[in-house]
């Protein structure tokens, strides 16, 4: 259990959940940055889950399924802090909600600052 | 009528040996990761000092099996605390955070700070229907090395 799971792609921004970088001081504000991602399951994973249900536990293919979903959320994000010239995005906050039977949305949101290294 | 109890039968077998796994499995994981500190504060602190930081996620879908969906549904009746689904409850939530730290850990981190936790249903339940009751729980937070 203890691999890394395949990382988003962050643009090559840094993500915090802190209103800061540690080591680095906030230069300029961009605002509010989100994305977002509406999945619903595929038909073999929803049976496959139906008859895990059966027995309870962690049903492995939502699982997937969903963190596959946060980081395409997280992806968005970043692309659009990045075409904002930022080079981080703090104060992140996951959310998720069912929206329809069978799908749900993931949504992540953060600022876009730049920062830089103190001196 | 038979079939039912068969499912109910196999659903409360195969269902509290697993969870006893799972609990072994979690109550072990926990010791090995009991040094690495975790807290859920630092948006309002100063900013620690570190190197590096980075976002970690930690997630897993639970569902409760047949014969616990049953025994919510009669608990339905009479209300009061429903035991059956507690425990999935907590499985859930120790095993993304256990997820989490493991992640922190392997990243090489030093501390996990300003840990959220999330959940939401995501079974039929959620839209208000009956049948697959499934919770995905997530944990997140800054990681620091």
């Amino acid at each position: 259990m203890a691999k890394v799971r395949g990382a988003s792609v962050t643009h090559g921004i840094t993500i915090t959940t802190l209103e800061g970088v540690p080591g680095q001081e906030v230069v300029e504000h961009y605002g509010l940055v989100q994305g977002s991602t509406i999945r619903a399951k595929h038909v073999g994973k929803d049976i496959m889950a139906g008859l895990k249900n059966l027995v309870g536990g962690e049903l492995k293919g939502y699982t997937e399924l969903l963190q596959e979903a946060r980081q395409e959320a997280v992806s968005r994000m970043t692309e659009q802090a990045s075409l904002l010239g930022a080079n981080a995005v703090l104060n992140v906050r996951f959310s998720t909600s069912s929206v329809a039977q069978g799908a749900a949305e993931l949504y992540a949101y953060g600022t876009a600052v730049k920062v830089k290294a103190l001196q | 009528m038979l079939d039912f109890l068969i499912l109910l039968l196999i659903g409360y077998c195969v269902g509290s040996f697993a969870e006893k796994r799972h609990f072994k499995s979690i109550k072990q994981r926990e010791r090995q990761t009991l040094h690495f500190p975790m807290m859920n504060y630092g948006a309002k602190h100063p900013i620690p000092h570190a190197n590096e930081s980075a976002l970690i996620v930690g997630s897993v879908v639970v569902s409760a099996d047949y014969f616990k969906m049953f025994a919510s549904s009669l608990r339905n009746l009479v209300g009061g605390r429903v035991v059956a689904y507690e425990s999935v409850m907590d499985r859930g939530r120790r095993e993304a955070i256990l997820r989490m730290k493991e992640q922190a850990i392997a990243w090489g981190g030093s501390q996990i700070v300003n840990v959220r936790l999330e959940t939401s249903s995501i079974g039929k339940h959620a839209s208000g229907g009956k049948g697959l009751f499934a919770v995905e729980v997530i944990a997140y937070g800054t990681v620091l090395r």
